[in-house]
């Protein structure tokens, strides 16, 4: 394992520290608590919106806590979900009498904990609900009850929702919101390479020199098959034609999309991924609002991509344009 | 009994700690790797609470310390299961000094009852209840024909590690390894393995 870290047992703890010194002015820490909250309390009193999950998802999530998007993140031990009690004191410390809408991935784990924290908030008198977001299209819903998992998609629900928490929303708006981003959002994933895990210390899979693996998770658990490399091109068209055949797309449609890399891919190619989706999309008569390039919900250093597309209407356009201001995310 | 319980919880500390590799290999395969670590991790973090109730004999008090403790320090979906099943189990036993078949059956109800709540699973979907219930199931049978704790947990046991090797010919339905689908299978769940660990870490613990 070639990492720079010093000890895996720290590798949470230290990035905390260094990313508060990095951005005092959009977040400070809660002491005692891996969970990162905005700096300066909102203006005026607003739902409060905390999202989390394991770490090694960098930029997500605490790089989404600001204005316009999160007011807190709970950041578990690599690959696994906070506890209850450090997602409740993230609770705790966002809550400003407006309610708290919890943000989580589809992940049993994650639900678990988040559930239980909704419990000892509840207890406490503070107004918790949730949304879970499954937008990956890689495992078929009707087979696993479970249902799918969350991926890149979930940036796009704390951006949205983010935008109408500021406007004063309550909380059962703010839900609604973010339930429609969920049922309109879907991306699938590809890996060229593994990850490993700080503690765990080896890759967690294994690939070929010449090989991929589509439909992998962000935890580097393995995908739906693997195949054989191909060109750019091929490999999104793949993609894109799994999540629009999972959510069709008229002619007319506007989306926005985001184009999300895993940790090891250069901006290069998902430019080059970019272009494609755009071309594609462009032939189909669908219209893209607004697009997002860049290394949004990683996966470690993993090589590879994922592709995620939103349905727009004017609602939801009009909150993705709205400001944000926080680490990762910056729109005027 | 309280001082029992205090070195069998320690042995079943020591045990999940000692196959932290194996278990996370077995994740490796079907899941996100990191079941041993994290269950690891939530062991580690009991045996430092345990100093402090080395001379508490109320077994509920113990129990519920270790549920507490597993949910704030596993996390994944193994500490809110856990967790949960250790804090059900502490309610029959509470106020209890000595521990008999009947407690015992009560605790393991109890506990199967936290996680399939908890978890929203049922048996078959290859997750720790396809060790558990059948070993609730043996040791109900043990206690019907009179048969000592020992006894009782042995047939667990036996049942728990039958359930293990069950969980390689099903395909996952819930937990992460259900995202995999047909390609779970002929894999065991790291999450019954990590149960069947545990009981038989219990009966190894008694025949000493």
């Amino acid at each position: 394992m070639k990492k720079v870290i010093n000890v895996p047992e720290q590798v949470v703890e230290e990035m905390l520290q260094g990313m508060v010194l990095a951005h005092p002015q959009y977040v400070k820490r809660v002491e005692g608590f891996e969970v990162l909250v905005r700096a300066n309390k909102p203006e005026s009193s607003k739902v409060a919106l905390v999202s989390g999950g394991g770490s090694g998802h960098e930029p997500s999530h605490a790089g989404f806590v600001g204005r316009g998007m999160l007011d807190g993140a709970v950041a578990g031990a690599v690959f696994t979900s906070p506890t209850p009690d450090q997602v409740y004191e993230a609770v705790k410390a966002v809550d400003n009498g407006k309610g708290v809408l919890l943000i989580i991935k589809n992940y049993s784990g994650d639900v678990m904990n988040f559930e239980m924290a909704i419990e000892m908030a509840n207890a406490d008198g503070i107004t918790v609900d949730k949304v879970i977001v499954n937008d990956d299209v890689a495992v078929e819903n009707s087979t696993w009850t479970i249902g799918r998992r969350g991926i890149a998609g979930t940036v796009l629900v704390h951006k949205i929702a983010g935008a109408k928490a500021e406007t004063g929303a309550d909380l059962a708006e703010v839900k609604r919101i973010a339930d429609k981003v969920i049922n309109n959002v879907r991306s699938m994933g590809m890996a060229l390479d593994s990850c490993t895990v700080p503690a765990a210390g080896k890759p967690s899979f294994v690939l070929d020199d010449n090989e991929i693996e589509i439909g992998m998770g962000i935890h580097g658990e393995p995908g739906t098959h693997r195949e054989a490399l191909r060109p750019a091109d091929e490999i999104t068209a793949h993609l894109v034609d799994k999540i629009i055949a999972d959510m069709p797309l008229v002619v007319g449609q506007e989306v926005a999309v985001l184009i999300n890399g895993l940790g090891a891919t250069p901006l290069m190619e998902l430019y080059i991924v970019n272009r494609k989706v755009a071309t594609l999309l462009q032939e189909k008569g669908v219209k893209i609002a607004k697009t997002y390039v860049g290394n949004y919900m990683t996966s470690l250093e993993m090589a590879g991509f994922s592709i995620s597309i939103l349905k727009l209407d004017d609602e939801l356009k009009e909150l993705l344009a709205a400001p944000a201001d926080t680490p990762a995310l910056v729109q005027f | 009994m309280g001082g029992y319980l205090y070195e069998a919880i320690s042995a079943v500390g020591e045990t999940i700690i000692s196959n932290k590799q194996m278990l996370t290999d077995l994740d490796a395969a079907i899941g996100d790797g990191d079941h041993g670590i994290n269950m690891a991790r939530g062991f580690e973090a009991v045996k430092i609470k345990m100093q402090a109730l080395e001379t508490e004999n109320d077994i509920g008090k113990i129990l519920k310390m270790v549920g507490m403790t597993l949910i704030s320090s596993v996390g994944g979906a193994a500490g809110p299961l856990y967790g949960t099943a250790f804090l059900r189990a502490a309610a029959p036993s509470q106020g209890k000094t000595q521990l008999d078949v009947e407690t015992i059956g009560l605790m393991l109800e109890a506990a199967i009852t936290g996680i399939k709540e908890r978890g929203k699973a049922t048996r078959g979907e290859k997750t720790m209840l396809d060790a558990l219930e059948p070993a609730y199931e043996a040791f109900m049978e043990g206690a019907k024909a009179d048969k000592s704790v020992l006894a009782c947990l042995e047939a667990a046991s036996e049942a728990a590690q039958q359930g293990v090797e069950f969980t390689k010919t099903i395909v996952a339905t819930k937990g992460r390894a259900s995202y995999l689908g047909e390609r779970s299978r002929g894999h065991q769940d790291p999450g019954a393995t990590s149960s069947y660990i545990m009981l038989q870490t219990l009966v190894e613990f008694l025949r000493r």
